[in-house]
């Protein structure tokens, strides 16, 4: 959503994530979803060595790509402008619309047909043009749903994961005119597709992201598996393609590796039914393709966390969801409760660059750090380390050294911090902690019963009458 | 990435004595997995030198983001191991935040850091002592009985110790192990998550009560005391509300179980 500054996308996380969790049929769908997906994944790595190389060369490209991020951009966007593809830069939201408007006013646009986009869900493209007054439809048949439903994504690999073909079935007869109920998905597909094969010839621009872009080439690479991406981004007479400044690789060469990391890991699919390359608009004497390409290059707070060490391993993301797909919280609660664009392990660790930590915390802390996220990202993003780290952020003094992103030290409480300082305190002194922890074990019986978020849920946790210290003091002659 | 692959590393030979670094859970909460680790390490003709100094490792403060906290707290530990003798902890979590976290915590400071990446070298979490460096081969004395493992996710994820748990469990001839639904997934405990986010954490743990309930294993065994606390804690908390209450769910620390079943008197 194309939200004002002040919007806190967090704020309720609590509240939202309660209730889902008490949604027993979402929690039902989501958790068929995932193990579903896991399995999937499973079935595709069986062999634990390939993976470990398939994911050190991920990771190997990632980081290289990020370590010449500016020359790359600069490579990118001269060989482009020689293809014939009208390269934009845009450091915000407002602006990548703002261009995008521009383009769509120029060609007197009136209907834009969008394959998937996540990039375009985090700027509110459809938002900003329906204000404008320009249609903008979803042609991905997730999106199509989630756009029928006027929800956001809750995945984004399966933007409608959280819905059951009966939900689906009800929202078609509900929303398309002449439409009779059936729960078979193929006639489920079949009705959804009859309604947005008009929409292709009908519509003046094509909207579509990119899953790489390469730099010495200037070819612009689509995954994708409905063909819905080829037929936006060839058959309306612009395309215009928004992707974050991040998703530049070198070579040609350097594709293929990630794309089989990416479809393996999302889906599950040894490869995609469609990978589109495209290197620019119709040539003379060319019967296909789009008179204009224009490529947005969006920033919108990613060079905060390239200008960190640590945070810059964000970017390496190649938007696979296979954190979201194997998080214990995720599977709990869905993504509608994150309240961001990109929800789950990833979703905490980009949304603070995009909005700022201070409407975005909550989400680091929604994580056991179980390391799962980590174990499946294709290209080793370190997202424990990075969460751990948000966590410092949010609660860093502001204007200490340990506060350098925008938002920083907004979870800071002063009873919050009192408690660790006195917890660091009893357990860094050896004489406060055998005196504490002393009073504990002879005074067990006033140990409180009611303990808290711990008690109710669990029986309460009582210390033993003595401490491992002193049994082993009484056993030594 | 198969869990644990890439942990290898290089064991020493079996030593005489080592260190045991407790935990502040077993020293408060679960003496008696404390004193079953020590029993069993001497049973292997290994001296066990427990530091009276030791506290906590400090990943509470850690993973709550309190870098300043867990540091003070850490710092007080790495000093306590001075001879180069294994330092041997029966908790997976808290032997990887000695092993992996504190080189992190103290990055900038060069003369703590060459200290953490001495100690993380011979930090070993239990089941991972016995294994590769105590050689523990212990006939099982117990009788006939089905356990389900629950492995901690540092255990798993970054000591690789799931595995040597289960090595030790199935070294024991009248012991059969069944594995729970979704094995390897998150007790759901995290720490303060628990405390923090109390609905997610319930039903989390909720599901792995079920799982292992389901597996109709006889007991919950783990060399994590957090997780224990946590599903054993469920366990009974739903016992408690239940109108017609599932059969208990018993559990205990690897170590105690291992002390039991291979002769060692209850004590």
């Amino acid at each position: 959503m194309n939200q004002p500054m002040h919007f806190h996308p967090a704020d309720g996380f609590a509240a939202r994530s309660r209730a889902a969790v008490n949604d027993a049929g979402q929690r039902k769908n989501f958790r068929g979803a995932m193990d579903f997906l896991q399995a999937k994944r499973r079935a595709q790595f069986p062999d634990a060595d390939e993976l470990a190389g398939l994911r050190e060369l991920g990771a190997t490209i990632r980081r290289y790509s990020l370590a010449h991020l500016p020359r790359l951009l600069e490579q990118l966007e001269a060989k482009l402008t020689a293809n014939g593809v009208q390269v934009h830069w845009a450091e915000n939201a407002d602006e990548a619309n703002a261009i995008a408007l521009g383009i769509a006013r120029r060609v007197e646009a009136r209907r834009i047909v969008k394959g998937k986009s996540m990039v375009s869900e985090e700027i509110g493209f459809n938002h900003a043009m329906a204000a404008a007054g320009i249609e903008a439809l979803e042609s991905d048949m997730g999106e199509y749903i989630v756009q029928l439903d006027g929800e956001a994504p809750s995945h984004i690999i399966m933007p409608e994961i959280n819905k059951t073909r009966q939900q689906i079935a009800e929202l078609f007869v509900d929303k398309i005119p002449g439409v009779t109920y059936t729960e078979d998905v193929d006639a489920l597909i079949l009705i959804g597709r009859e309604q947005l094969r008009r929409k292709f010839a009908e519509a003046d621009i094509g909207l579509s992201g990119v899953n790489f872009a390469v730099a010495e080439t200037g070819t612009l690479c689509l995954v994708e598996n409905e063909g819905n991406g080829r037929m936006c981004t060839t058959l309306p007479r612009v395309h215009i393609a928004v992707t974050g400044i991040e998703k530049v690789v070198e070579k040609l060469e350097h594709v293929p590796p990630l794309f089989s990391l990416l479809t393996r890991s999302a889906t599950g699919q040894a490869v995609t039914t469609y990978l589109n390359l495209i290197s620019g608009p119709r040539k003379p004497g060319e019967k296909d393709g789009p008179e204009e390409v224009h490529l947005i290059l969006i920033d919108n707070g990613r060079s905060q966390a390239y200008g960190d060490e640590l945070l810059r391993a964000t970017l390496q993301c190649i938007r696979c969801g296979a954190c979201m797909n194997h998080c214990p919280v995720y599977a709990r609660i869905g993504g509608h409760a994150y309240g961001t664009t990109y929800p789950g392990p990833i979703g905490a660790i980009v949304s603070p660059h995009m909005l700022g930590l201070d409407a975005t915390y909550p989400l680091a802390f929604a994580s056991t750090l179980c390391g799962a996220c980590g174990e499946v990202c294709p290209v080793r993003i370190p997202i424990s380390d990075i969460l751990v780290r948000l966590r410092n952020e949010a609660q860093a003094r502001p204007g200490s050294s340990d506060a350098s992103l925008r938002g920083s030290g907004a979870a800071r409480t002063k009873l919050v911090s009192a408690i660790w300082r006195g917890w660091s305190l009893i357990y860094s002194r050896l004489g406060l902690y055998r005196l504490t922890s002393w009073f504990m074990s002879r005074g067990r019986a006033l140990s409180p019963i009611e303990q808290g978020a711990w008690t109710r849920s669990r029986t309460p946790l009582i210390p033993a009458p003595k401490r491992l210290r002193d049994l082993i003091r009484e056993r030594k002659p | 990435m198969e869990p644990g692959h890439g942990l290898a590393r290089n064991y020493p030979a079996k030593p005489k004595n080592i260190y045991l670094f407790a935990t502040c859970l077993v020293d408060q909460f679960a003496p008696g997995a404390g004193m079953d680790t020590i029993r069993l390490l001497e049973r292997e003709g290994i001296a066990v030198h427990f530091p009276e100094e030791q506290t906590c490792c400090g990943q509470p403060a850690h993973t709550s983001g309190y870098p300043d906290e867990a540091r003070a707290v850490a710092r007080r530990q790495l000093g306590l191991f001075p001879e180069p003798w294994p330092v041997v902890v029966p908790s997976g979590s808290c032997a990887a935040m000695m092993r992996h976290e504190y080189p992190k915590l103290f990055a900038d400071d060069p003369a703590l850091l060459a200290q953490a990446l001495e100690l993380s070298e011979r930090v070993f979490e239990l089941t991972e002592f016995l294994v590769h460096v105590a050689g523990f081969r212990q006939a099982d004395l117990g009788p006939a009985c089905t356990v389900a493992l629950h492995t901690s996710c540092h255990a798993r994820r970054e000591m690789g110790s799931h595995e040597t748990s289960a090595a030790l469990l199935a070294g024991l001839g009248r012991v059969t192990v069944v594995q729970q639904a979704r094995v390897e997934e998150c007790c759901g405990f995290g720490g303060t998550f628990a405390m923090r986010h109390p609905d997610i954490s319930e039903a989390i743990v909720s599901d792995k009560v079920a799982s292992l309930r389901e597996s109709g294993a006889e007991r919950v065994v783990s060399a994590d005391c957090g997780c224990l606390f946590n599903i054993l804690g469920r366990a009974a908390k739903l016992d408690e509300i239940a109108v017609s209450p599932a059969p208990t769910l018993v559990g205990e620390h690897i170590a105690s179980f291992l002390w039991r079943r291979t002769g060692g008197a209850e004590q």
